[in-house]
């Protein structure tokens, strides 16, 4: 009987973990953080919304360059690819136009690498958030 | 908006918060979290230490 409960019980938690295990990923993606969030790891997922969420808009108002989907020089798409993982606000900064690069500030390079950075972080917080979903990380 | 910080100031901010991401992502408790997120700061800015002070006296 006991057995009977446990076998009825276990598809649906299987059902939930992976899931989330899609979901987490996928918010974590497009809101810094989301992915932890709505596992309820409140504090964690704030701290890493503020973190991302930080370097990628300094990486703005530094006259940071976003960059566009293109098949050309390497680093270029290894910069898209760090750049996209920023989710939404790679999305924003693409539709607003913004991101455009400003040769004139010394610092605007810094604020291109800053962008860069904060879509790889956001990569590391989407593993976690998916390591957490599927129980490997409590 | 334009926010024109220094190199130390630069380095600072990216420290700051790669440490915190690191310390939550590679950690499974809080205490080690802050542990590691503490460490990976230090290391951080010890770096840039290290490579400003090499660097001055490459310059020299």
């Amino acid at each position: 009987m006991a057995n009977s409960t446990t076998d009825r019980a276990k598809p649906a938690q299987t059902e939930t973990i992976s899931l989330m295990a899609i979901l987490a990923p996928a918010v974590g993606w497009l809101i810094p953080g989301a992915g932890h969030m709505i596992q309820k790891r409140w504090i964690r997922g704030l701290l890493l919304f503020v973190s991302i969420v930080t370097l990628f808009l300094l990486g703005l108002a530094m006259q940071g360059r976003i960059y566009r989907a293109n098949g050309g020089d390497i680093l270029d798409i290894l910069g898209f690819v760090g750049d996209v993982g920023a989710g939404a606000m790679y999305i924003l900064t693409l539709a607003n136009d913004w991101g455009q690069g400003a040769i004139a500030f010394a610092t605007a390079d810094y604020g291109t690498k800053f962008m860069i950075v904060a879509g790889l972080l956001n990569f590391i917080a989407i593993a976690d958030a998916y390591h957490i979903a599927i129980g490997k990380k409590r | 908006m334009t926010i024109t910080l220094t190199h130390f100031s630069a380095a600072l901010v990216f420290s700051l918060c790669a440490s915190i991401v690191f310390g939550i992502a590679h950690r499974d408790n809080t205490r080690e979290m802050v542990r590691y997120g503490a460490k990976c700061f230090a290391m951080f800015l010890g770096g840039v230490f290290v490579a400003g002070w090499i660097m001055w006296l490459l310059r020299r």
